[in-house]
């Protein structure tokens, strides 16, 4: 049955928008928690929490995505685990996400001068309190506009997930496509859709970037 | 784990992965160049030329940048048809790549010669070089320094996204692996050996562009 492309199947796609961005946040969370403890081990004293980091990192960028996402999905049954779609995007995009803003942060916590770990260790404090107290409320504002800027990576690369079976915008694209025949419709509508929820974050990484330099 | 690794049928289809590989080199060098070309009109346009063309990058840069590059290989190999422009995969994918990077190469390419100082172009100007030598000595090689590691990892990313021309069939890199794996049932092994293939590859570019930035760059 082929029928014409409507409101109703708009209505499909915007429904399917809550996938990506689910997936975005559930990424995004795991990725967080990956990245920071990556850029604390960079800029440890120790070295092989150093050597560990930096491995994981240039491993993860040097792989593409689609393959991280395959290797997981195929990878999961070796542990035991049910091989769901959501499991293997959710746990690829947090590795993913943590190597890339792991690096972000790094550059950000490394940018604090040496001297402020210093005074603070003249005051006694210990590593995890100079981070904590000293280094980390410096270099947030310095790490806010790219991690924004990866925010917009990340939405972007979840329509990767389309090709494990997970059903968001653009699953939900390629099952619209099948049913209306469309392509060029459909996907320019999933591509405005898109468009929608990244220009908006790039605008404010953009402004935010300005604002924090120029107050700096 | 009861799983029991065998990668023997991945080694022994050896040749059709390197075949894949030529392509996701094939895919990757031409876009480069391609991209890169139109990083450094779309940048000139963007900074010299009149407000009609000016916008026009503008907004070829915001919407590329803003949407997967996933879906653009979709409205240009599934949607082109349907107005009556039929592509192969093959080139389907390099001008669908060329965009992509095309829109990203004029972003860094625009930030790379905004960032010369225009006092410093003045000066030599003031100094007697004429528009040639200042463009050539005071504009472009420290503009190019300075966008070369960012475009260098702009490549790399590129190279890495190639693998999502197997989408639409390009027979890459990826695409040989699923090939493989759908032949063998062996996916886990097939998927983990392309990613080593593909950090190789990554590695490899990542030397080959740090020996260029030092031989063209770092003279003294």
């Amino acid at each position: 049955m082929i029928r014409e492309f409507g409101p109703i199947d708009v209505l499909f796609l915007v429904g399917a928008i809550r996938w990506t961005v689910l997936l975005t946040l559930a990424a995004f969370a795991g990725g967080a928690l990956i990245g920071l403890l990556i850029s604390v081990m960079r800029v440890s004293n120790v070295l092989v929490l150093q050597a560990i980091a930096v491995c994981f990192i240039q491993i993860i960028q040097g792989t593409p995505l689609l393959v991280l996402l395959f290797v997981f999905f195929f990878g999961l049954p070796i542990f035991g685990l049910p091989v769901l779609p959501w499991i293997a995007a959710t746990a690829a995009f947090s590795i993913y996400a943590g190597a890339f803003l792991g690096e972000i942060w790094r550059g950000a916590l490394q940018s604090i001068p040496r001297t402020q770990w210093e005074a603070g260790g003249s005051l006694g404090l210990g590593f995890a309190e100079q981070l904590r107290w000293i280094i980390i409320p410096q270099s947030v504002r310095i790490a806010i506009p790219p991690t924004v800027g990866f925010l917009v990576q990340l939405i972007k690369n979840t329509s990767l997930a389309a090709t494990i079976g997970f059903v968001e915008l653009t699953r939900e694209g390629q099952m619209t496509t099948a049913a209306t025949f469309q392509p060029f419709t459909v996907y320019i509508t999933v591509a405005f859709f898109y468009f929608l929820m990244c220009f908006p974050l790039s605008q404010w990484s953009r402004t935010l970037e300005r604002k924090l330099h120029v107050a700096a | 784990m009861s799983y029991t690794f065998q990668f023997r049928d991945v080694f022994a289809s050896w040749p059709f992965l390197l075949q894949g590989l030529g392509t996701t080199l094939y895919l990757s060098t031409v876009t480069m160049l391609l991209g890169l070309a139109i990083g450094v009109a779309g940048a000139a346009a963007r900074l010299y030329s009149g407000p009609f063309l000016r916008s026009a990058v503008g907004a070829y840069v915001e919407v590329i940048r803003n949407t997967p590059l996933l879906i653009q290989l979709f409205i240009v190999f599934f949607g082109l048809p349907s107005l009556g422009l039929r592509l192969d995969a093959l080139t389907a994918a390099l001008i669908s790549l060329t965009i992509n990077l095309g829109a990203y190469s004029v972003e860094i390419v625009r930030a790379g010669l905004q960032a010369i100082p225009k006092p410093q172009i003045e000066a030599g100007h003031s100094l007697g070089l004429s528009g040639v030598q200042v463009f050539r000595y005071i504009i472009i090689m420290p503009a190019l320094k300075l966008m070369f590691p960012a475009l260098a990892s702009q490549f790399i990313l590129l190279m890495l996204a190639t693998s999502i021309a197997s989408q639409i069939s390009v027979p890459e890199l990826f695409h040989a692996a699923s090939i493989i794996q759908s032949r063998t049932f062996r996916d886990f092994e097939v998927y983990s050996a392309i990613a080593v293939l593909y950090l190789t590859l990554a590695l490899t570019l990542r030397g080959v562009f740090a020996t260029i930035y030092k031989l063209a760059f770092d003279q003294r």
